[in-house]
């Protein structure tokens, strides 16, 4: 098992250096010339010169390949074409957020998902499996902007129930100091027993996460339905059922446990997909993460800003995959 | 001559298609999508014709009747310039089903051509373009499109652009499944005998017999295409005002929502039905064709 590990991670480096071929030639061989973008418009060609030194542009390209991948390995991610900041440090005033979307609406797939997957496989072809499969195939089907949109509508505009947008109504940020520990709001106040921030951020996740949310839950309902209808054919749920075992003991104690692997798989792999949807939910509900930064550095062109992004995602989503690689090596019933 | 073509091996085949039908027949929510994106394609067609305000598609303002709510006289409303909302939904079908068709097109003409050269090749090569594709794959797809758009300049032909190179993969590594399982068949084996090139071999003998699986697959895909699209419009990436573009139109809705809600639930909701046809026809199929789900 170890072996294989440690070809997978083997083959997760390549990959990882992969992407970094991929995203240097899109920033720096595919635009007509980063410099000038750089200097901005009304730059004299003396400026757009020192930007061209400033951003290694004189250097050929395998060079400035070489140095690509040196700042990459030091953390680097270049600077923003818009605020001339450092791409990295912005991120990591971003990142926090969008997990904390995200971490929070996969525990609602979850919580969600499992028990409808295991209802509809029960009740095979009768109408609860007939709805959860239209529901599914609906979540994934739903323009997430746009369904984030009719939240605030309803929500927001009509019932007058729930916030528009934004971590936390604006009197607190401008009556209390913010927690942050880990940049995670919720967490942090809980952290420090704050829980009048606390509620109040609470209230603000619950449209954007049960935006985020929907299409997970869809995902999780038909994996889980699926494995647990494989399983339900087995030898050992017959055998009991003719010891006599209650339909439930058998369905959520002994069926469930074999589902766990290929269900936590789809939750992993997954993730590219919720983050992108939490990208455009972001953008509506005014939730100060990663998606809002692409957001806005893609109305101004800010490219290097978009890469950060990108390359901060496709890390995450190598590092999931070779979670979900780990997660199939654990199972002792498969032989590597 | 009459040895070339085996019967008992086309037997099963015809067996197979007429369980198929059966199946489709039985299947009501595939059908219905069937009828519904059938439905879709010839209102891509004749939609431009059969609007009531065709000259509100392009730019012409009509401020006087701005956010109307929906009428008689404009089924579901008009815009911030006056323009017949309903006339601009419809005639938005033929742009999302070409956009989509077109995308998926091209991922096809990259992907099967590489898949087919990985499969039967093998060694290095298929090594080689697999860990490509596996790069691609790692890339969220809609972050890559938004890359490589933000750098080509946002336009609906730089989006598709875009699009298709997050998308091929799939398309190659199907293909080069069905190729490794191809190269062992007599057909390419004699093929191989007679000393036909690795090229006549790929394009000549392998490619047309993947055909079937890889159309399936791309008709599944057209739905999460033009999602994908309508996303990238929403961003301002995609097609350009004045296009009547569904993600486009719920971009600019945001604006007047709070007063105007037509204006963004009726794009939307286009995208939706659109969408949720194709993927349920693709669910619907895949359940069909493949075997192992057919036995449940």
């Amino acid at each position: 098992m170890l072996s294989y590990i440690s070809k997978r991670l083997f083959l997760g480096i390549i990959v990882l250096l992969g992407v970094a071929v991929i995203t240097f030639t899109i920033a720096r061989v595919i635009p007509s010339d980063p410099a000038v973008k750089w200097a901005g418009s009304r730059a004299t060609e003396e400026q757009i010169e020192a930007a061209r030194e400033t951003l290694g542009l004189n250097d050929p390209l395998p060079i400035q390949f070489i140095n690509y991948i040196k700042d990459l390995l030091k953390g680097d991610l270049g600077y923003s074409l818009r605020t001339h900041q450092p791409v990295a440090q912005e991120l990591k005033t971003f990142i926090p957020a969008t997990l904390e979307l995200v971490f929070i609406s996969f525990i609602i797939a979850i919580l969600l998902g499992i028990p409808l997957g295991i209802y509809s496989a029960y009740m095979k072809n009768q109408l609860l499996d007939h709805v959860s499969r239209l529901f599914s195939i609906g979540a994934v089907s739903l323009p997430t902007f746009w369904i984030a949109l009719i939240f605030q509508l309803i929500f927001y505009n009509y019932l007058g129930i729930l916030p528009l947008g934004g971590r936390v109504s604006t009197e607190i940020t401008i009556l209390y100091e913010l927690p942050d520990i880990t940049g995670m709001l919720l967490l942090d106040s809980a952290l420090v027993g704050d829980w009048y921030i606390f509620k109040d951020a609470l209230i603000h996740m619950i449209l954007p996460c049960i935006t985020v949310a929907l299409y997970p839950i869809g995902l999780v309902a038909r994996m889980t339905r699926s494995a647990l209808l494989e399983v339900l054919n087995e030898d050992y749920i017959i055998a009991e059922k003719s010891y006599g075992l209650s339909q439930n003991k058998i369905l959520w104690v002994y069926a469930l446990k074999n589902t766990i692997g290929p269900t936590a798989i789809v939750v992993t792999l997954s993730f590219g997909y919720t983050l992108m949807n939490t990208f455009l939910v972001e953008a509506i509900f005014s939730w100060p993460g990663l998606g809002n930064y692409v957001a806005t550095s893609v109305v101004t062109l800010d490219y290097p800003a978009i890469m950060g992004a990108t390359i901060f995602s496709a890390v995450t989503y190598i590092l999931l995959n070779l979670l979900a690689d780990i997660i199939i090596a654990l199972d002792p019933r498969v032989r590597l | 001559m009459k040895n070339i073509i085996n019967i008992d091996l086309i037997k099963p085949k015809i067996k197979e298609a007429k369980l198929s039908l059966y199946l489709l027949k039985k299947d009501k929510l595939t059908r219905i999508a069937l009828y519904l994106s059938i439905f879709l394609f010839i209102l891509a067609l004749v939609g431009y014709w059969i609007v009531p305000y065709p000259q509100h598609i392009a730019d012409e303002a009509n401020s006087i009747n701005k956010l109307q709510p929906p009428s008689m006289e404009y089924f579901f409303g008009t815009d911030e310039l006056g323009r017949d909302i309903f006339s601009r939904v419809i005639y938005g079908t033929r742009i999302s089903l070409i956009t989509g068709l077109f995308s998926v097109g091209l991922a096809l003409l990259i992907g099967i051509p590489l898949g087919a050269i990985a499969g039967t090749m093998g060694g290095w090569i298929d090594e080689l373009i697999m860990r490509i594709t596996d790069i691609f794959l790692s890339f969220p797809p809609l972050l890559l499109a938004i890359a490589v758009v933000s750098v080509l300049g946002p336009s609906l032909q730089n989006a598709m652009l875009a699009i298709s190179l997050s998308w091929w993969p799939w398309y190659a590594r199907l293909v080069r499944g069905q190729a490794i399982s191809l190269k062992e068949r007599k057909f390419v084996q004699a093929a191989k005998a007679i000393g036909s090139s690795n090229f006549k071999i790929i394009f000549k003998h392998i490619i047309p017999n993947t055909v079937s699986p890889v159309i399936v697959q791309a008709s599944m895909d057209i739905g999460g295409v033009i999602l994908t699209i309508a996303s990238l419009s929403f961003l301002g990436l995609g097609a350009q005002a004045p296009t009547p573009e569904w993600g486009l139109m719920i971009s600019t809705s945001r604006n007047y929502f709070l007063n105007a809600w037509w204006y963004s639930i009726f794009p939307g909701l286009a995208i939706f039905i659109t969408v949720l046809t194709f993927n349920l026809l693709g669910d619907g199929l895949r359940e069909i064709l493949d075997p192992k789900t057919r036995k449940n």
